[in-house]
Order: C-alpha cells, then structure tokens, then sequence
C-alpha cells in the first residue's frame, strides 16, 4: 500500500510520513493532479489556517481531482485542519469554499474554555466505526485545535467535549477524518492509521 | 472525558548533547537527546521540549540535526525552540520535525514575532516561553536566560502574547528555578487566571506532590520538568499513577 499524503504547501509532513512508514506503508507527497488520479489512498493532513490551506489546494487545482477520488472510493483519510477542510464551510475563513464532502460547517471553540484546545483527550463513540475499532473510552488521543465540526455533523464516528461536543472522527464510505493527530498520539493514534490501512487495503 | 494534565520532560541542549546546569560546575553531561527523547516516549511522556541553550550562530546546524534526530523517535507531540529570532528560524525548526517552536528573547524585542509566526503556522504552532520573577508585590518578565528583566509586568506580557496569537504559554519560575523546592504555583495560577490558552509550569520540581500541586493549586495545562527524569529521581508511569490517586486526570498508557 502507497500513501499519498497531499502536500499543499504548508504542513508538518514528515511526522504523518514517518507514521505510515513505521506500518510498513509506503509514502509519496502528491501535489499534482495527476499524482491524486492514480493515489490507492489518500491523506490530508493540516496544520495552520483553513483560508491558507483552501489556497494551497487552489494554486495546485487539486480540489477537482480530489472530487474526482472521492467518487472513485480512494480511501481517503483528513487529519486536523484535513478533516476541517472536508467540510463545506469554516468559521475561521467565512469566505473560502471547504470540499464539500460532508455538510456541515467548521466553527470556532466557545470562549468558555481554553483555546486552542490543546493536550490528551478521550472520545466517546457515536456510531461503528472503522478507524476507531479496539480503541475504547479509555484511550486518549493529542488535540491542537481552535476550530471543530460540532458532533451533530451527520456522519460523526466519535465525540469529544471542549465547551461543546464536537466532532473527533467522521466516516462516510471511503472518506474519514479525524480532528486529533493520530501521527502525535502514541500507540493509539497508531491503531487508528492501522486501521485506516486496513480499510484502504 | 477530560483533558489530561500532562508531563512534559524537558531537554536542554548544548553542542547535541543534554545538559544540565549545576551551580559553580558549569554544565554536566545527561546523555543523547534522542536516545533521552526515545526513553521518555516509550515511558508515557505526554511531549517533549527541546531547547537548545547556546543558540550560537555555529551552533544552529548542529541544534537542527539534533531536532531530527529528536523527531525520528517520536509519536508524541515535540517543541523546540532556543535563539529563534525569525520566521525563518522557526521554519527551520518545524522542517526539521518539530511540532510547535517556543520564543522567549526575540519575542520580547519585537512582540509582531509572535503575530508573524501564528499567521504561518497556526496558534497550536506557537509557544510563548516566560522566565519570571517576583519583584515586590508582582511579576516581572526576564530576558536572555533569566539574567536580563524585559520591562515587562508577566501578567500583562502574557496577555499581549496570547492577544498576538501565542497558543500556550511555557512559564519559568525563576525564583523556583533550581531549589527543588515546588512549582511556584501561585505565579502559575495568575498566569492561568490570565489567559484563555494553557499554562505549562517549569522550575522548581523535585517531589510528586509539587507535580499535583501545580495542577491543583496552580492551575496548570502541563508541567515540565528535566534533572528529576534526567537523573530517574522519577519515572513517569509511577509519577502518573501518583497523580491518578490523587484525582488528577492523566493519560495513562502502556
């Protein structure tokens, strides 16, 4: 299995890189459409600002190609400002378009709590779930985030609750996202990409 | 479901190697960042700090080398951070594996630093590094390793950062520093009450009741610590289970 991880010009990739690598899967960075058309799986990962990243996909004219993964089934996996990106819309950039492949919108964390959301989290599971299979209530995950889908997005896989209940995994067929960064999660975030390999398999 | 508290050990580095600073000696030699950093991983460190304590010009390339290394043995978030003046500097230190950078001087000088690299990288990118001291009936904010004070109240520095987009902050005791006598955890608490990002207390750690201190009393997100992993003073899965008995939330792995 080869992984192309999207590089759109602003993010920590060799983390994500090495993650995938330490599975026995082999990586390429994709940045061309061509390189998305002929991907087996996908990864989006994120850090940083969800205008810059929707910028990132433009200047490269992956948005149509991705589209067209989607369609196709490519497994296709969105980490962090990723998965925010999967959406339609975020509160952080109002005027920027998200890909759409789920509806709903990306909001800010409330002002009632600390944020960025940032440390070790539990989530509670929602509904099945591929990419949380054997990960159970007890295990915690790394956050680093200001903005969140909340939990009510139709396809939400697990929860977590930072002043409000958003969504920390999501899973509509071949297209999954996690808020948390399964690369920066220990042997828990491990299981998850392991699985996510499984299901591209 | 909570958010756990979390232990950070803490790596000074010096030429690639970790260092501690003992009083009158200069520095003494505590082993291989990565093979420290690996250690720590495997032990259920919930992230590593790396600052490199020369931050000379020729020392750059061998702290970037360090970080890779450092990096290679992580699945847990990682800092770094020591002599970053730029955006440069910090792209440099997050290319070569680093998850977030942490400023302190340069930030001082020119606080629009902190502005620069939270539009780059994001505000979870960007840890805001205070060495205070108490002056009378309030805190004041230190430069360059604690020797030099930045003319600036703590209380309000930290604000200003968190304002410009600092997403945590990493706050020294300078009073604290070296005593093994306990987190300050009031300076702790009012940085915390302060602001609305975490607060990740260092100086001063020696037992595990000033690790449970602090996340009580102190309000703090995080605790760092370097000599009392660096020297096996503690372990970090019986530090954790100390706190779990306690009732502080901790992730508890392997």
């Amino acid at each position: 299995m080869r992984i192309s991880v999207v590089d759109y010009g602003a993010s920590n990739l060799p983390s994500v890189e090495r993650a995938f690598e330490k599975l026995g899967a082999a990586t390429e960075r994709a940045s061309t459409a061509e390189q998305i058309a002929r991907a087996e799986a996908i990864v989006l990962p994120g850090v940083g600002h969800f205008g810059a990243f929707v910028e990132g996909l433009r200047q490269r004219e992956l948005a149509g190609p991705l589209e067209e993964a989607r369609k196709r089934g490519t497994p296709i996996l969105g980490i962090c400002l990723g998965m925010q990106a999967l959406f339609a819309r975020s509160e952080e950039a109002p005027e920027e378009a998200g890909l759409h492949f789920f509806a709903g919108d990306v909001r800010a964390l409330p002002v009632t709590v600390k944020s960025p959301h940032i440390g070790w989290n539990q989530v509670r599971a929602t509904r099945e779930s591929t990419l949380l299979r054997g990960i159970g209530a007890e295990d915690y995950f790394y956050f680093a985030h200001s903005y969140a889908a909340l939990a009510e997005a139709e396809q939400t896989v697990a929860a977590c609750d930072h002043g409000v209940a958003f969504a920390a995994a999501i899973e509509c067929g071949n297209v999954m996202g996690v808020q948390f960064h399964p690369e920066k999660s220990g042997e828990t975030g491990a299981r998850v990409l392991r699985n996510f390999l499984e299901a591209a398999r | 479901m909570t958010l756990a508290r979390r232990i950070i050990p803490c790596l000074d580095v010096d030429a690639g190697r970790v260092v501690k600073g003992v009083e009158f000696q200069g520095l003494r030699d505590m082993g291989d960042p990565a093979a420290l950093a690996a250690r720590y991983n495997r032990e259920g460190a919930d992230e590593i700090v790396l600052l490199d304590i020369t931050a000379s010009v020729e020392g750059r390339a061998t702290f970037l080398e360090t970080i890779r290394r450092v990096a290679a043995e992580l699945n847990i978030p990682f800092t770094a951070g020591g002599g970053i003046r730029t955006l440069e500097d910090a792209t440099a230190v997050l290319r070569a594996g680093a998850d977030k950078v942490t400023v302190n001087t340069a930030a001082v000088n020119r606080p629009e630093l902190i502005s620069e690299l939270a539009g780059r990288f994001g505000s979870q990118a960007v840890v805001l590094s205070m060495d205070v001291k108490r002056n009378g009936g309030s805190w004041e904010a230190y430069v360059r390793g604690g020797r030099a004070p930045a003319g600036k109240n703590a209380l309000a520095w930290a604000r200003e950062a968190t304002e410009r987009g600092a997403g945590e902050i990493l706050l020294t005791s300078i009073d604290r520093d070296g005593t093994q006598s306990g987190f300050d955890c009031e300076l702790t608490a009012a940085v915390a009450r302060e602001v609305t990002v975490p607060v990740i207390a260092s100086g001063g750690a020696k037992s595990y009741e000033h690790f449970r201190a602090v996340f009580s009393e102190g309000r703090a997100d995080a605790a760092l610590a370097a000599s009392v992993f660096h020297m096996e003073t503690h372990s970090i899965p019986a530090l954790k289970r100390f706190l779990a008995a306690q009732g502080v939330p901790v992730r508890q792995s392997a």
